[in-house]
């Protein structure tokens, strides 16, 4: 079983590689290499999470080296969530960009697609951490690519100021690790949460500025305020089926948030005992209303759908900075609804502009296209997810997470950052919705692309995925508190890759 | 003694320094000094996480059964990784930011080409005015 854990992030590799060659890179090749990659690691993601359901732990030491010495690839209930979500998200926008053909606009879509599976999967994985910052730089330096990928003016202006914000990001993450294994002298996830917790006391103040510094640079990817300025511009300026694929990557800033602080500056670190608990709460409730402020006040659907993900995502955040067994209970229902909504929302404003053509996306008055029923029916649908209005998961989301945060001191604050950012969301929506599919006059335009009448299918799939989350709620919910209850509890995961505690003292030290 | 609080203070100094140029590069407006900044950011992160290795002076690398004093070797292997990283990050982002440049003739980070201007203000209007 443990092998598997390595074809999430093998794989894409290799193909990523295979599809490099001339002959394959623009042949059907590439689309039958990269799909079947892309089912494969999907085939192979669900097979890990039906092995870690029932609470194992299984590690993978690469090269054989014993787990503090050697980098270990460590699969438990969150990481097999996590590999799960971005695998099937994965499937649905490689099937987009195949049926709308984004992926012939480039020669190398399907090698920075894999690349970027290989990253996404691999800092999920790791259990090391400058591993992961090498896996946030593969991840990153194939967004940068995807997000290039069509080009076009606005995208390369918006791509500078991208990659510019990630690579001081980068380096901010590099003085973070650095500082931390100079105060612990690992680099070993579950080995730092040890010896951060035996840290002699004039050491835990640097080991406090490591862990707020190494938060924030995750916060940073996951666009919280006030360091969400980079997202709007490139997610409203890249090809909206990237853009989709892009809405797990705030999430792999959110993933790091949890595992870090609950696995290593935890109950037992002293001064950096959850750290980050302080300014996250706050800046997520800001986070929420800015983003869902700027859903109201966007100008075209694809910054609607971004400044919507920023504002999931502070959803998402505000849960998670309760750093409660509850409150990352919720948060981890409500991280799967986030993706799948987020992704879905940015696949229907595809479907959008390539139905409107010459106006786009943007928010007036057009003519009415073929098809416009069905997309119309599905950008409600994405609405009600985005805007968590009930039936869909979103609302069971919030829900759950003002369940949690009910006996925080802050409630009334996060009640009503959390309903009143809903408010304008779905004011937002609903404007943008009665503005495409109700301001239409005249005669239909001529199509102007070729449209397949499958390309629909992909969002729908999405869609049937966050019904099915709402539908089997109750599973999902046992889930994710089972998974925060593993979190918290922490020696399985600790004991899975140091070994047990007599072992490790005659071990190494 | 002597010797190695000069080492010290000579390399938390230059960290210092190639921090603050950074810093201070990165925050221009155009892309070529912010591209420096970068790579002085980079230079000064290279040299911190050397040091996190602890200063040490005339030591093997390396441990051996008859080795008594070593110094860490893994801080240079993470230096080498991060130098690897970064040097292809300054590439690609001098190649993109070139490009930005020749496609739309600016090479200011903090205002490109706006979105194409509404015909509008979002709302609808009689079909006749917008053509």
């Amino acid at each position: 079983m443990s092998d598997i854990v390595l074809v999430p992030v093998l794989l894409p590799a290799v193909i990523a590689a295979l599809c490099l060659f001339r002959g394959v890179r623009l042949s059907h090749w590439a689309r039958l290499l990269s799909g079947g990659s892309t089912l494969l690691i999907l085939a192979s993601a669900i097979a890990l999470f039906v092995s870690a359901r029932d609470g194992t732990v299984s590690t993978y030491e690469l090269g054989d080296w014993p787990a503090p010495f050697g980098i270990v690839m460590v699969l438990d209930r969150l990481s097999a969530l996590m590999v799960l979500l971005s695998s099937v998200l994965g499937v649905v926008v490689l099937a987009h960009a195949v049926l709308t053909g984004l992926d012939r606009r480039g020669v190398h879509f399907h090698p920075l697609f894999q690349f970027q599976l290989l990253g996404i999967n691999g800092s999920f994985l790791t259990g090391d951490l400058f591993n992961l910052f090498v896996f946030f730089e593969v991840l990153l330096i194939a967004s940068y690519g995807l997000m290039l990928h069509g080009q076009g003016k606005r995208r390369l202006h918006a791509g500078v100021k991208y990659v510019i914000v990630n690579l001081v990001g980068s380096t901010l993450f590099l003085v973070a690790v650095g500082l931390l294994y100079g105060v612990t002298g690992t680099l070993n996830m579950a080995d730092m949460a040890l010896r951060v917790a035996e840290a002699p006391a004039g050491d835990q103040a640097l080991i406090r500025v490591g862990a707020q510094l190494l938060i924030a640079v995750f916060a940073l990817k996951a666009a919280l305020l006030p360091l969400h300025l980079w997202l709007p511009q490139t997610y409203g300026s890249t090809s909206p089926a990237v853009a989709a694929l892009f809405a797990i990557l705030t999430k792999a800033g959110v993933y790091p948030i949890i595992r870090v602080t609950v696995l290593i500056f935890g109950a037992e670190a002293g001064a950096a005992s959850f750290a980050p608990a302080g300014w996250m709460l706050p800046a997520a409730m800001l986070t929420i209303l800015a983003g869902y402020l700027g859903v109201l006040a966007a100008g075209n659907l694809r910054r609607l759908a971004a400044f919507g993900v920023i504002g999931s995502t502070g959803t998402l955040l505000l849960a998670v900075a309760l750093f409660t067994p509850e409150g990352i209970a919720a948060a981890l229902y409500y991280m799967p609804h986030s993706v799948l909504a987020g992704g879905l929302v940015f696949l229907v404003t595809d479907l959008v502009r390539r139905g409107r053509g010459e106006d786009e996306d943007h928010l007036r008055a057009s003519r009415p296209f073929a098809g416009i029923g069905q997309v119309s029916a599905l950008f409600m649908l994405a609405a009600i997810a985005l805007a968590g209005l009930p039936p869909l998961s979103g609302f069971i989301g919030k829900v759950l997470i003002l369940a949690a945060s009910a006996g925080a001191p802050l409630a009334p604050w996060i009640w009503g950052a959390v309903l009143g950012g809903s408010f304008f969301a779905i004011l937002g929506l609903a404007r943008a919705g009665s503005t495409l599919f109700w301001k239409v006059e005249g005669e239909p335009g001529a199509p102007p692309l070729r449209r397949r009448r499958a390309e629909t299918a992909p969002a729908w799939g999405l869609l049937a995925l966050v019904a099915a989350l709402a539908l089997f709620a109750g599973p999902v919910t046992d889930y994710a508190a089972a998974t925060s209850a593993q979190l918290f509890e922490r020696t399985s995961y600790i004991e899975a890759v140091l070994g047990a505690g007599e072992e490790r003292g005659a071990g190494y030290r | 003694m002597i010797l190695s609080l000069s080492i010290e203070f000579l390399v938390a100094s230059g960290i210092g320094v190639l921090t603050a140029a950074g810093v201070y590069l990165t925050l221009r407006t155009r892309t070529f000094p912010v591209v420096l900044g970068i790579a002085m950011l980079s230079y000064a992160i290279n040299v911190f996480l050397f040091a996190m290795g602890r200063l040490t002076v005339n030591r093997p690398p390396i441990y051996g059964k008859d080795v008594a004093e070593y110094t860490d070797p893994l801080p240079q292997a993470l230096v080498l990784t991060a130098i690897v990283i970064s040097f292809g990050m300054t590439a690609f982002v001098v190649v993109l930011a070139l490009r930005a440049y020749l496609e739309s003739g600016s090479d200011h980070v903090d205002d490109g080409p706006d979105e194409p201007p509404p015909r509008e203000d979002g709302l609808a209007l009689p079909r006749e005015d917008r053509e």
